[in-house]
C-alpha cells in the first residue's frame, strides 16, 4: 500500500508539471506533427521521432517531453486515415484496421469507419495511461515473469490467429502464413549470421526484408492495381452515406468490446519484444471470436474496426511500461524515444532509477499521453468527414500520388534502390494471392511472428536444454510455468475455434471460382520456392545449426501442406473454391483495364528511378500518367504532377532524407539536391 | 613499448602545439555546409549516444558553424554501413562515419563480409569505454576475488554472438575456469541484462554507461554482486583500475589471483590484444580515404576545441563516463590499437571461437 501513498501526491505534482502553456502548446505542436506524419502510409512514430531528434539536445526536459508524447501517442490514431481510406496500413498498428475498414469505405461509409476508429482509439489511449498509473508500481516483477518459454507462447498465440484468417480452405491459410514466416527468415540468420536464401554478391536481402515493404507491398499495391483497373472511385457511392455521429454510436454499442481490446493492446505492449505489430491482429481475432454473427467481417463489419484501433493505442501506453522501467525498448518508436529522452536538458536516463527519483516526472508521461489521445482525437474527428471525401475522387487521379508517398516510404526502410524492387516483386505476391484467394493476413503475421518466434524458440531451448543438463526438475520449472500452461490452453483454444469459425469470414470478399490452370501454376510457384526454402536452409552446415532449425520445420510444414493441395486439386473439380480466381469469375475479370497494363505503369517508374533517379522519373511518371491513362489536359498533368514533386521535396527536406539514385546520379556524383 | 610511448609524447606534443600555434583562420570555413555523420547501427544503441552528444559540440566547434546530422544506417552488425563508407569520395567534410568494437572485430577476424579497409581513413578522434562483469548473489557469495569457488557453477549467459564484443567476457571467463554456458543470438546487452534480472541467465557484463544506467541499481538492491572490470590501459600500455569504477578489481588482478590462470602467455596476450581493440578505443570518427589534410585539421582542432571547453569534462562524465578523448594523432594511434592484434592472438582466438563454439573462420 505505501507505493500507492507515495503515488498520489506524485500524480498530482505530475499534473501541476504539464499544466503550463508552454507545456501544452508544445503537445499541440507536437500531435500535429505527429498527425502528418501518421496520416503519411508507412512512416510512423520512429520516422517522427528521429525528425524531433536534432531539436531534443539541451531541450526543456517537459517541453522536450510534451512534443515527444504527442507525436507518438497520435501516430496510431491519424494512422487509420491510409487504412480506412486507401486500403494502405498507415503504419504496422493498423494492419487489421484495413480488413474491414476499407470495404466500408468502399461502400461510401468512410467518415462512419473514420469516427468509430477515433473514438476507440481514443478510449484505448486513456484506458493505456489509466493502466500505466497503476502498473508502473507494480509491473516490474510481473514484467520479470515473462522470460523466453513465456514469451515464445505469446508470440505463437499470436500466430494462431492465422486460424481466423485461414479463409476458407484452412491448409492454405495455414501454408501462406509458412510462406510469411519463411520470407520472415530470408537474410544473415540471427544467432551465427548464416545466410538464408541470400548471398553476399547480392548485398540487399542479407539484411531481410522490412516489415514496411513487406506491410505496403501485400495489402497496398493489390489494392492500387485492382482499383485502378476499375478506374472508379474509391468508394462505390457518390454519398457520404453513415456520418461520424454515426460512428460514434457504433463505438457505444461496442465499447465492450472496445474496452477488451484495450485491455489486449496494454498487456501485448508491456511485454517486451513483441511490439506493436501483432496486438492489432489479436485485438481483430477477438472481435472476431466474440461476435455472434460473423458473416459481415471482411466486408465492412465495424467491430473488425473498433477492436483494433482500440488495442493500437492502448499498446503505447503498455509499450512504455518496460521502456521507462527496464529501458527496454517495447517498439522500435520506443527505443527512439529512449535514445531522445538522454538528450533532452538534465539527460534523463530510463531504467529503474527513473521510478525511484523521479516519480512525478514518470507520471507527467502517463498524463501528457492521456491529454495527447484527447487532442488527436479531436483534431481527426474534425478533419474526418472533409479527408472522408477523397474517396470520391475518381481513383486514376490518386493512383500516381499513392505510388509516390508508397515508393518514398519503402525507400526510406533502407536507402536502397533495391527497395523499390523489394516493394514491387512483394507487391507482385499480393497481387497473386489476392486473385488466388490466398490470405494475405496470414501471411503477414506469418512474417511479423518469424523473428520472435525464432528467437524466443531458440533463446528457451537453449536455456532449457541447459537446464535439464542440471535435473528433470530444474527444466520443468523453467518450461512449465503457469503462464506457459495458460497460454497453451489459450492458443489450442483459439485454434481449434478459429479453424471452424474461419469458413464464415472472408478477410477479402467472396471469390467464384474458375479454370484449373492458373491456381495451379500459382501453387506450383509457391511450392517450388518453399522447395527451394527447404533445400537452401537443409544445407546449413552443423556448425551453425541454430540457424537452420527454424526455417526448415516452417518450410518442411508449408511443403507438407503445399503436397496435401496439390492433391486436391488433382482429385477435386473446378468448380470447387480450392481454384478461387479473381480474374475468370470474381470482379476482377469485369474490369475496364487488363492487370498487366496497370502493372507495367508502376514497373515504369522503377525503371525509369534506375536510370535516372527518383525524382526525375517521378515527374515523367506523374505527367505522362496523368495525361495518358487518367486523361488530363496537358496544363493540369503538369500542374498537378509539379504539385505532386513540390509535396514530396518538402517532405525529404523536412524529414531530411535522400531520394532513391539511378545510373545517372551514378555516373555524375555532384548534382545538387533533390537530383542527387 | 618504449618507441610506442616516445610517439605518443611526441604526438602530444605536436597536438598541443599545433592547437596554439595555429590560428583558426587556417581552418577551412564550412559556414553553410551540412555534415553528415553516419553511424552503422541502429537509433538505440551506444554509438547512436555517442553520436548525438557530440553532433551539436561539433557544430558548434566547426568554423562557420555548420549543421552537423547524424545519419543511422544499420545492417549486418555495422559492415554494411563500413562497406558503404569505404566507397564514399573524399570530400571537403561532409561525410562522416563513426565505428565501434562490433565494427572493428569481423575487420580483424577477416570475416568475409568485410569490404573496408580501415588503413583508407582518416581517424579524427577516438574514445573508449569500460566494462563490468557480474554474477547473481548466490554466485556472489562465493567470489573471493578469485574464480576459484565458482568453477563447479554452471553459469548461464546472454551472448550476442561469438564473433562479436563478447568474446572479450567469453574469453575471460573460459580463462578463469569457469564453466559459462553462452545462450547465443539475444539482441543487445539490456536484453542481457533483462534475462539475468528475470534470472534466465546467471552472469551478465555491461559495457559502462550501461552499468552505471541499469545494473547499479541492481548491484544496490542486493541482486547482483560486481565481479571485475576489463580495466584500463595506462599510458605505458599496461592494464590498471578502470577510473569509473577504482573499486572494482580488473580482470588481470581476479586471474592473477586464481588458479591456473595466467596473466602472460598466449591466451592472455590474445584477451589483451581483443580488449584493447574493442574497449579502450572503442568509439572513432572518420574522414573518408584521400580527403585534404586542411579539411583533416579543421576537423581535429574542432574536436580539440570540444575537449578544451570548461564543461567538457562534466557532460561527457554523465553522458558517455570518465574515459579519454583520443584526438588526431592520438587518434590515429587509438586506431592503430584498434584495429591490429598480433597474429598469434588472432589464430588463438579463431581457434578458440572454432573449438568453443564452432564458428569457422578463415586463418
Amino acid at each position: 500500500m505505501d507505493i500507492f501513498l507515495e503515488a498520489l501526491p506524485a500524480l498530482t505534482q505530475a499534473w501541476a508539471l504539464i499544466l503550463q502553456p508552454a507545456v501544452l502548446g508544445y503537445l499541440v505542436m507536437g500531435v500535429m506533427m505527429g498527425l502528418c506524419i501518421g496520416v503519411f502510409p508507412g512512416l510512423g512514430g520512429i520516422a517522427g521521432l528521429s525528425l524531433l531528434l536534432p531539436f531534443m539536445f539541451g531541450m526543456d526536459p517537459m517541453l522536450g517531453l510534451a512534443l515527444m508524447i504527442g507525436m507518438v501517442a497520435v501516430v496510431p490514431t491519424s494512422d487509420t486515415f491510409a487504412s480506412v481510406l486507401m486500403g494502405i496500413p498507415g503504419s504496422s498498428a493498423s494492419q487489421a484496421t484495413v480488413l474491414d475498414g476499407f470495404p466500408m469505405a468502399k461502400q461510401g461509409k468512410a467518415a462512419r469507419a473514420l469516427s468509430a476508429a477515433f473514438a476507440s482509439s481514443l478510449f484505448g489511449g486513456l484506458i493505456g495511461a489509466a493502466f500505466l498509473t497503476i502498473f508502473i508500481l507494480v509491473a516490474r516483477p510481473v514484467v520479470l515473469l515473462f522470460k523466453s518459454p513465456e514469451l515464445l507462447m505469446v508470440s505463437v498465440f499470436g500466430l494462431s490467429m492465422v486460424g481466423i484468417l485461414a479463409g476458407r480452405i484452412a491448409i492454405k491459410g495455414i501454408v501462406a502464413a509458412g510462406i510469411g514466416m519463411l520470407v520472415g527468415t530470408i537474410g544473415e540468420g540471427p544467432f551465427n549470421g548464416e545466410l538464408r536464401m541470400s548471398s553476399y554478391d547480392f548485398i540487399y536481402l542479407t539484411d531481410g526484408l522490412k516489415l514496411v515493404i513487406v506491410g505496403l507491398g501485400i495489402f497496398a499495391i493489390p489494392e492500387i492495381i485492382a482499383l485502378l483497373r476499375h478506374d472508379k472511385a474509391i468508394s462505390e457511392k457518390q454519398s457520404l452515406g453513415g456520418g461520424w455521429i454515426d460512428g460514434l454510436k457504433d463505438w457505444w454499442l461496442n465499447r465492450w468490446l472496445s474496452v477488451r481490446c484495450s485491455l489486449i493492446g496494454v498487456i501485448v505492449g508491456i511485454i517486451p519484444g513483441l511490439g506493436g505489430s501483432v496486438v492489432d491482429w489479436i485485438a481483430y481475432g477477438h472481435a472476431v471470436q466474440t461476435t455472434r454473427d460473423k458473416s459481415q467481417f471482411g466486408k465492412g463489419e465495424i467491430r473488425g474496426v473498433i477492436g483494433p484501433e482500440s488495442s493500437n493505442n492502448a499498446k503505447e501506453g503498455g509499450g512504455l511500461v518496460p521502456t521507462l522501467l527496464f529501458g527496454i525498448p517495447g517498439s522500435g518508436s520506443m527505443a527512439v524515444f529512449i535514445g531522445a529522452l538522454a538528450l533532452l536538458g538534465n539527460g534523463i536516463d530510463v531504467g529503474p532509477s527513473l521510478l525511484e527519483n523521479n516519480l512525478d516526472f514518470t507520471y507527467s508521461i502517463v498524463w501528457l499521453l492521456a491529454l495527447a489521445n484527447v487532442v488527436g482525437t479531436i483534431f481527426c474527428i474534425a478533419m474526418a468527414s472533409t479527408i472522408a471525401k477523397l474517396t470520391n475522387i475518381r481513383f486514376a487521379l490518386l493512383a500516381p500520388f499513392i505510388f509516390m508517398i508508397i515508393s518514398f516510404a519503402a525507400f526510406q526502410s533502407g536507402q536502397n534502390l533495391m527497395d523499390l524492387v523489394a516493394l514491387f516483386s512483394i507487391g507482385f505476391l499480393g497481387i497473386m494471392m489476392r486473385r488466388f484467394d490466398w490470405s494475405r493476413p496470414a501471411f503477414l503475421i506469418g512474417f511479423v511472428l518469424s523473428n520472435p518466434v525464432e528467437n524466443y524458440s531458440n533463446n528457451a531451448s537453449q536455456i532449457a536444454g541447459i537446464r535439464f543438463r542440471q535435473g528433470w526438475d530444474i527444466g520443468m520449472e523453467y518450461l512449465a510455468s503457469p503462464i506457459v500452461i495458460i497460454l497453451i490452453i489459450i492458443t489450442v483454444f483459439s485454434i481449434v475455434f478459429g479453424l471452424r469459425q474461419a469458413k464464415n469470414i472472408l478477410a477479402e470478399g467472396d471469390v467464384g471460382s474458375g479454370s484449373k490452370r492458373a491456381p495451379l501454376v500459382f501453387l506450383l510457384i509457391l511450392t517450388g520456392f518453399i522447395f527451394y526454402a527447404l533445400i537452401n536452409t537443409a544445407t546449413i552446415p552443423d556448425y551453425a545449426k541454430t540457424d537452420r532449425v527454424f526455417p526448415v520445420f516452417v518450410a518442411s510444414i508449408s511443403f507438407f501442406g503445399a503436397l496435401v493441395l496439390l492433391i486436391q486439386m488433382m482429385i477435386t473439380s473446378e468448380a470447387h473454391t480450392l481454384f478461387a480466381d479473381r480474374e475468370t469469375n470474381g470482379d476482377d475479370g469485369n474490369a475496364a483495364y487488363a492487370l498487366w497494363p496497370t502493372l507495367g505503369w508502376f514497373a515504369f517508374l522503377l525503371v525509369l528511378t534506375s536510370i535516372i533517379g527518383f525524382i526525375l522519373a517521378l515527374g515523367i511518371f506523374l505527367i505522362s500518367f496523368l495525361r495518358i491513362r487518367a486523361n488530363l489536359n496537358w496544363v493540369h498533368a503538369v500542374l498537378y504532377a509539379s504539385a505532386g514533386i513540390s509535396f514530396m521535396m518538402f517532405m525529404a527536406w523536412t524529414l531530411g532524407r535522400d531520394f532513391p539514385p539511378g545510373l545517372l546520379q551514378f555516373y555524375f556524383k555532384y548534382l545538387p539536391w533533390p537530383f542527387s | 613499448m618504449i618507441f610506442n610511448k616516445l610517439t605518443r609524447h611526441f604526438a602530444m606534443a605536436i597536438t598541443a602545439s599545433a592547437a596554439i600555434a595555429l590560428p583558426a583562420s587556417a581552418d577551412v570555413n564550412m559556414a553553410g555546409k551540412t555534415i553528415e555523420w553516419t553511424i552503422p547501427f541502429s537509433e538505440t544503441g551506444g554509438s547512436a549516444k555517442w553520436a548525438n552528444f557530440f553532433a551539436p559540440l561539433l557544430s558548434e566547434a566547426l568554423p562557420g558553424n555548420p549543421t552537423v546530422v547524424v545519419k543511422f544506417m544499420p545492417g549486418a552488425g555495422s559492415t554494411k554501413g563500413a562497406n558503404w563508407f569505404q566507397e564514399q569520395p573524399a570530400g571537403d567534410g561532409t561525410v562522416m562515419f563513426g565505428s565501434s568494437g562490433s565494427t572493428q572485430f569481423p575487420y580483424l577476424l577477416g570475416d568475409p563480409r568485410v569490404r573496408y579497409e580501415y588503413k583508407d581513413w582518416n581517424p579524427v578522434m577516438a574514445t573508449g569505454t569500460g566494462g563490468v562483469a557480474y554474477l547473481n548473489p548466490e554466485a556472489g557469495a562465493k567470489f573471493d576475488g578469485t574464480a576459484n569457488n565458482l568453477k563447479d557453477i554452471t553459469f548461464i549467459y546472454g551472448n550476442q554472438g561469438a564473433t562479436r564484443l563478447d568474446l572479450v567476457p567469453a574469453l575471460a571467463w573460459e580463462m578463469l575456469g569457469m564453466n559459462v554456458e553462452h545462450v547465443l543470438g539475444i539482441k543487445g546487452r539490456g536484453d542481457g541484462r533483462k534475462m539475468f534480472e528475470s534470472g534466465e541467465a546467471t552472469i551478465d557484463y555491461q559495457t559502462s554507461s550501461g552499468y552505471l544506467k541499469g545494473s547499479a541499481e541492481l548491484v544496490a538492491a542486493g541482486k547482483a554482486v560486481p565481479m571485475m572490470t576489463w580495466g584500463s590501459i595506462d599510458s605505458t600500455g599496461n592494464i590498471v583500475r578502470d577510473p569509473t569504477f577504482p573499486d572494482m578489481p580488473t580482470f588481470k588482478e581476479v586471474c592473477d589471483a586464481t588458479d591456473g590462470c595466467e596473466t602472460s602467455g598466449e591466451a592472455w596476450d590474445a584477451w589483451k590484444a581483443f580488449f584493447v581493440a574493442g574497449f579502450p578505443s572503442q568509439k572513432l570518427a572518420f574522414l573518408p580515404a584521400g580527403t585534404p589534410q586542411d579539411v583533416i585539421d579543421t576537423f581535429i582542432n574542432a574536436f580539440a576545441k570540444i575537449k578544451a571547453r570548461s564543461d567538457f569534462e562534466t557532460l561527457s562524465a554523465k553522458r558517455l563516463g570518465k574515459y579519454p578523448m583520443y584526438i588526431g594523432v592520438d587518434a590515429k594511434t587509438a586506431l592503430g590499437n584498434a584495429t591490429t592484434v598480433s597474429a598469434s592472438a588472432k589464430l588463438y582466438v579463431i581457434d578458440w571461437l572454432k573449438a568453443d563454439f564452432g564458428v569457422d573462420l578463415k586463418k
